[in-house]
């Protein structure tokens, strides 16, 4: 494989890169540019799967997979789901003002500059991997670090505590594991994104229940 | 072979293309491609025009009627095509107060997703065109996207009856996602890898190894994923976005000629891709009821660094029609299913989701959890081909664990400095 890889010229790796990308783009942009809602979600569809190529491309299949399921499979839906329930003609479109245009640029281009000058400090991404002609489409073989990161366990920094370990700084438990410190890794982060969204969860539900009842009332009553 | 996994040491198409025919990198890449791709639209369209026969003739069996009996020869074996032949010639019609981008796209959306179900799944060992260690969740996520056709060609027929048929599809989908996913996760668990091929293989031998018969829960499991099933692909019992006697004809009511005959490929193509991987997570996939080539000792599985052999092809080849007809079995049952029950109302297909389905898939994973962890003996146990530790929790294996996580390998960099660093030292 690796002798393939570097026999040729063509980095068909960076060619599907750009493809997705330029979908990815394309279509975001068309979600912009568009006005009827349907066709919107259409559009993030395509969006999103191009997204998830991108990952798939990375040899990250199973944050692709969660991509596909959770994005375009579950947020879309049930966009398009909603929308069919509250449309009031057939074919919803919305119309944006100047002022929203305004406001909506300086924030997605502050937003666009933020990302470009942090892209851009990463020391990493200014040169291209010496071994990038070797690359295949599978480079990450398992998402074992995602998911060690996710339970607590920064496996980057795994050597740093081993050394840590060696030189008497943190003592073995009585299980005879060591004990983990200072490596929290993305576990509060993710604890408060799930908290955040069960408040969110709790909020909206309680607001569609107030919304609802009151005429449902009304209607049980006239009915006796 | 189609095995194009990264971890195999078999040859891909790629490499073969490359190697033997001296075609630079992206070609070889974009001729394998095409190759997989190739066979397997041929899978779906060719599967299509098959099981429609079949429909047709197992309808006309359960309701006392003939069936085609005349275009090509005795059994009407060519009725589809002549019926793909009417639908070609039929006119294309949009509707006038359609949304013609979308309208035009839905079906073709439907075939998609369908089709991309298949890159995933492997039809013998290594027979994969695209080896994924996520398969399961590949397959499922992409098969969810089906819906999204069914609800845009609801949505933009501009139709009554195609919107309703849209929302209820979409309703039910969403819905009936929950209890399969969890169904799927029975074996998932007891294998612990969510990678079809090795799902499927430690699974071998007699036909009481196979995950439907470790333990009495993921019996009942099956059933209840054979039904979630049958809901997420549109069949009848569950067929309400297309219930002729309230919607006409649902969410395809506007649709003619060949944009129509896209949804039906469509799905057709899902119904043997979830009976395919019903096949492979509880009835071993292409591991047979009784193992032949175990017995006469033609091995399946590929051993790294040795040649291509014949007789591993055949075995494999045995095992690919193994597999089909286990997929295709399953077919037959949705077919004889749907020739066999009335429809359901749509507030009984929402109870029959989260008041029977969703309960007892999770009440039989955290039965089987228990069996699994207890170690409690059930049918697996009688003619075990592989040693216990390698069919249940394997993952716990030592050796396997060793080499499968990144735990030692990632510190390559650092590691490979201070081997340096303490060399130099000494």
């Amino acid at each position: 494989m690796m002798s393939l890889l570097a026999a040729t010229a063509i980095n068909w790796h960076s060619i599907f890169f750009l493809l997705f990308a330029l979908v990815a783009c394309f279509f975001a942009l068309a979600v912009l540019f568009t006005s009827n809602i349907v066709r919107m979600a259409f559009y993030l569809i395509l969006s999103l799967g191009a997204t998830a190529g991108l990952f798939f491309l990375a040899g990250a299949a199973f944050v692709g997979a969660m991509q596909l399921m959770i994005y375009v499979g579950g947020t879309l839906v049930l966009l398009v789901f909603g929308v069919m329930l509250t449309a009031q003609q057939s074919f919803i479109s919305m119309k944006t003002k100047g002022g929203d245009w305004i406001l909506a640029a300086a924030a997605g281009g502050t937003m666009l500059v933020l990302l470009i000058s942090i892209a851009f400090r990463v020391e990493d991404w200014r040169a291209g991997r010496p071994d990038g002609d070797q690359l295949t489409a599978a480079d990450v073989e398992d998402t074992t670090r995602i998911g060690a990161a996710f339970i607590g366990v920064r496996t980057d920094k795994l050597d740093v505590y081993d050394d840590a370990a060696k030189d008497g700084e943190s003592e073995p438990d009585a299980a005879g594991q060591l004990t983990l410190q200072g490596m929290s890794g993305y576990l509060l982060p993710f604890e408060i994104v799930s908290i955040h969204l069960l408040v969110v969860l709790i909020g909206a539900a309680y607001l569609a229940r107030a919304k609802k009842r009151a005429p449902a009332r009304s209607a049980s009553t006239t009915q006796r | 072979m189609l095995g194009s996994g990264w971890k195999r040491t078999s040859p891909t198409v790629a490499e073969y293309f490359h190697s033997a025919w001296q075609l630079p990198t992206a070609l070889a890449y974009l001729l394998a491609a095409l190759i997989h791709c190739f066979l397997l639209i041929n899978v779906v369209a060719v599967g299509a025009l098959v099981f429609i026969w079949m429909e047709r003739k197992i309808s006309g069996r359960i309701q006392d009627r003939l069936g085609p009996t005349r275009v090509g020869g005795r059994f009407g074996w060519l009725q589809t095509l002549a019926d793909g032949v009417k639908l070609i010639a039929k006119e294309d019609i949009t509707p006038g107060g359609a949304d013609a981008m979308l309208f035009k796209l839905a079906p073709y959306i439907s075939f998609a997703a369908s089709y991309a179900a298949y890159l995933a799944l492997p039809f013998a060992d290594g027979w994969v065109a695209q080896y994924l260690s996520v398969a399961v969740f590949f397959i499922l996520a992409v098969m969810g996207l089906e819906v999204f056709g069914v609800i845009l060609a609801g949505y933009s027929s501009g139709s009554k009856w195609s919107l309703f048929g849209g929302m209820r599809e979409s309703a039910q989908v969403v819905s009936y996602e929950v209890p399969m996913a969890m169904c799927v996760l029975l074996p998932v668990m007891i294998v612990g890898s969510m990678d079809l091929v090795k799902i499927a293989n430690v699974q071998a031998g007699l036909l009481t190894n196979w995950l439907i018969f470790h333990d009495p829960f993921t019996f009942i499991v099956f059933w209840v994923y054979f039904t979630c099933a049958t809901a997420s692909v549109n069949r009848a019992p569950f067929d309400l976005a297309e219930a002729e006697s309230e919607l006409v004809a649902g969410f395809h009511m506007e649709y003619s000629g060949l944009r129509w005959s896209i949804f039906f490929m469509a799905e057709y193509g899902s119904m043997f891709a979830v009976s395919g991987l019903a096949a492979i997570l509880f009835f071993g996939g292409w591991h047979g009821p009784i193992p032949i080539f175990q017995i006469i000792g033609w091995s399946y599985e590929h051993v790294p660094g040795e040649a291509w052999q014949l007789t591993g092809y055949l075995a494999n080849l045995a095992g690919c029609l193994n597999f089909v007809l286990k997929a295709v079995v399953g077919v037959s049952v949705m077919m004889w299913i749907r020739w066999t029950l009335p429809r359901l109302r749509i507030d009984q297909v929402m109870t029959t989701c989260w008041k029977y389905c969703v309960p007892i898939s999770a009440g039989c994973f955290v039965l089987a959890a228990i069996w699994t962890v207890m170690d409690i003996p059930f049918a697996n146990d009688i003619a075990p081909a592989k040693p216990r530790y390698a069919v249940r929790e394997f993952w716990l294996e030592q050796e396997n664990r060793a080499a499968a996580t990144e735990f030692s390998r990632i510190q390559l960099p650092v590691a490979a400095n201070r081997t340096a660093a303490e060399g130099g030292a000494r």
